[in-house]
């Protein structure tokens, strides 16, 4: 098992990236100790989004699957949090009904995946299939508006959102401050490791094989629409989790973090990070994050005028991302590999762009 | 009777056009290039608010509205010269560009223009039948949406630069090399793309709030036609549009319309998976 955190089809392999690594993880992990409780919320708050980037990593990247719906079964999700905790009551149920909320986005994206892998939806299709998806959810739970609409207890209140839900909690103990943010910095470290081994098994080295050529793939034995699935459920299931943990963390959530401009977030940061590596996601999209926050406070048009513009400069200069080209190039120089590790990596992602 | 009849007709006519008006461009970019114009809803917005700008300038309305889809087409080429021929070899990064455009173009306008501008009101006129009123301009609409197709139709079929758009989007290195420009063929498809959306915007500009984010309304819309017309525009998007707007018309009717749009996204996904390549596919397959 541990064999699989390093292989083929992750970066970041030997002493040096795991020593990096575990400094980055110890100073996540004293961070509290030094910085005052607001900035301890904002950091959970930018590590909530962070599943969500890594779950379009694994069906883009490693899977082909270009999924435009994150923030719909993020909004499945969050919403079904809200209804769970509003009528399950507080406490410790509120664990439950994460867990169930997420369940719930996962068994949402199973249905829509099926309907579009064994229909045969590809490339571009499957990208506005769920897109139109997500922006029809945002568009029915803004006009819910008006107390005939409600589910058990919980008001769904249309474009206002839904509120009043308990955040996670033990007990009488609300998860809250620093103790949500451990929660998150363990869930963000777990979810990181069990995909790196999951794509570096034999089920990811399928999911790859589909995403160079799914025919071939096929032509090999494997029931390729199965893999597809499976990675769509859990690119999507993370997504879930995101928007269950969003739900939790300010007690609130509206149809606007569903519908657009919000749908494409996850994307930029995917793009601009480069969706074929999982570090480089995890890292990119944190500093997008960081920086997307920076900016809304000045101005929110203006930070997602930037995000527009990261996004075209992406696919423009840098088709494979930003992140993942610096990686490789610091990579390179550390090892020693210099020039000849560059040229050959040069021409491998002209080779891949030329393809795609 | 027959004005019962005649408002079954009056409201499939509404929304047929609707789908019509917002997916034509849409479909006509993926028809040729195989591109999926993610900014569609921002050159719909660019209609909208050209048409109205030139109103409240004393401009009349169809004037205003053929300026503003002219305008439209322009930017479109322009688009199309600046950031779209780059990805017509990877269609998935045309997609990520495009959106990238629609991100940037929706938030400057609300930072430029802000969120609210002056609308103008629909055109007056009316007419009763038995004991129903209608607009007259859902039906300019609807004439205007038999127009573009009709259009089109003469366009692709009946011109040489039909001819020549035909050849290249069926193979388009022999077009080439029988000397067909296929760079200015793509430039302009985009460019009758990009002004079918500002025609779309133009028109529905009278009926509609005016906001940046306005495209937004149309996109479901212009995706599900263009993936129910599939791959051949020319035979698939009318079809397409006749039968979501019968399903979306039935529901609409009975449900009211958010009930409609969920019901048609439903009826999409459901086709698709019986049909992944669209109407089209089956037209052209009983045609041989």
């Amino acid at each position: 098992m541990i064999k699989l955190l390093e292989g083929p089809q992750t970066l970041g392999r030997g002493p040096v990236f795991w020593s990096c690594f575990l400094a980055v993880l110890a100073g996540a992990l004293i961070y509290p100790l030094f910085a005052d409780s607001y900035d301890v919320g904002n950091f959970s708050y930018f590590l909530i989004w962070i599943f969500m980037a890594l779950g379009l990593c694994l069906m883009w990247g490693y899977g082909g699957m270009l999924s435009f719906g994150q923030t719909l079964f993020f909004g499945i999700a969050g919403y079904a949090y809200g209804v769970l905790a509003i009528n399950m009551g507080g406490g410790t149920t509120t664990i439950a009904a994460l867990l169930l909320s997420v369940v719930i986005a996962m068994i949402a994206a199973g249905i829509l995946g099926y309907f579009m892998i064994w229909g045969g939806i590809n490339g571009i299709f499957f990208g506005i299939v769920t897109l139109s998806a997500t922006l029809v959810l945002a568009f029915f739970l803004g006009q819910t508006a008006g107390p005939e609409w409600h589910i058990g207890d919980a008001r769904l209140n249309g474009f206002n959102g839904m509120k009043g839900m308990d955040p996670l909690a033990i007990g009488s103990v609300y998860i809250e401050g620093s103790a949500l943010y451990y929660v998150m910095v363990a869930l963000i470290v777990i979810v990181y490791l069990a995909l790196r081994m999951l794509v570096n098994s034999g089920i990811g080295n399928v999911i790859v094989a589909t995403r160079e050529n799914p025919q071939r793939a096929e032509m090999l034995g494997y029931d390729v629409r199965k893999y597809q699935l499976l990675t769509f459920v859990l690119g999507s299931g993370l997504a879930g989790l995101s928007g269950a943990l969003y739900t939790s963390w300010g007690q609130f959530i509206t149809p606007s973090s569903i519908g657009l401009p919000a749908a494409a977030m996850p994307i930029v940061w995917v793009a601009f990070s480069g969706r074929s590596d999982l570090t480089a996601t995890l890292v990119g999209s944190f500093l997008l994050l960081f920086g997307f926050q920076t900016i809304t406070v000045y101005s929110q048009q203006a930070a997602l005028v930037l995000m527009g513009a990261l996004l075209l400069a992406t696919v423009m200069a840098a088709p494979q991302g930003f992140v993942l080209g610096i990686g490789k190039f610091v990579a390179d120089r550390l090892t020693g590999r210099g020039k000849r590790g560059e040229a050959d990596l040069s021409a491998a992602s002209t080779l891949k762009t030329d393809e795609a | 009777m027959s004005a019962e009849v005649f408002s079954v007709f009056y409201q499939f006519a509404d929304v047929f056009a609707f789908l019509i008006l917002s997916a034509a461009g849409l479909a006509i970019v993926f028809g040729m290039m195989g591109v999926i114009n993610m900014a569609h809803g921002e050159f719909i917005m660019c209609g909208a608010y050209v048409t109205v700008g030139l109103v409240n300038l004393g401009v009349p309305l169809p004037i205003a509205q053929i300026a503003a889809a002219i305008t439209a087409g322009l930017i479109g080429v322009v688009v199309e010269y600046l950031i779209v021929r780059r990805f017509y070899k990877r269609p998935l990064d045309s997609l990520l560009a495009t959106w990238g455009l629609s991100l940037i173009v929706t938030q400057s306008m609300l930072l430029i223009v802000g969120s609210s501008v002056r609308g103008i009101g629909t055109p007056e006129g009316s007419f009763a039948i038995g004991a129903y009123t209608f607009s007259s301009y859902r039906l300019v609409l609807f004439a205007a949406a038999v127009a573009v197709l009709v259009g089109l139709y003469i366009v692709f079929m009946k011109t040489r630069f039909g001819v020549i758009a035909r050849a290249t989007m069926q193979n388009a290195a022999m077009a080439r090399a029988l000397g067909a420009r296929t760079g200015r063929i793509y430039a302009i498809s985009f460019g009758i793309g990009a002004g079918l959306a500002g025609l779309c915007g133009a028109l529905y500009a009278p009926t509609m709030t005016l906001i940046p984010t306005m495209g937004a309304t149309f996109v479901v819309e212009s995706f599900v036609t263009v993936v129910i017309g599939g791959a051949n525009v020319l035979l698939g998007t009318a079809p397409a549009a006749l039968l979501l707007a019968a399903i979306r018309m039935t529901l609409n009717a009975s449900y009211g319309q958010i009930i409609g749009q969920i019901g048609m996204l439903v009826a999409v996904i459901l086709i698709i998976r019986v049909l992944p390549e669209g109407l089209s596919s089956v037209l052209v397959r009983r045609g041989r």
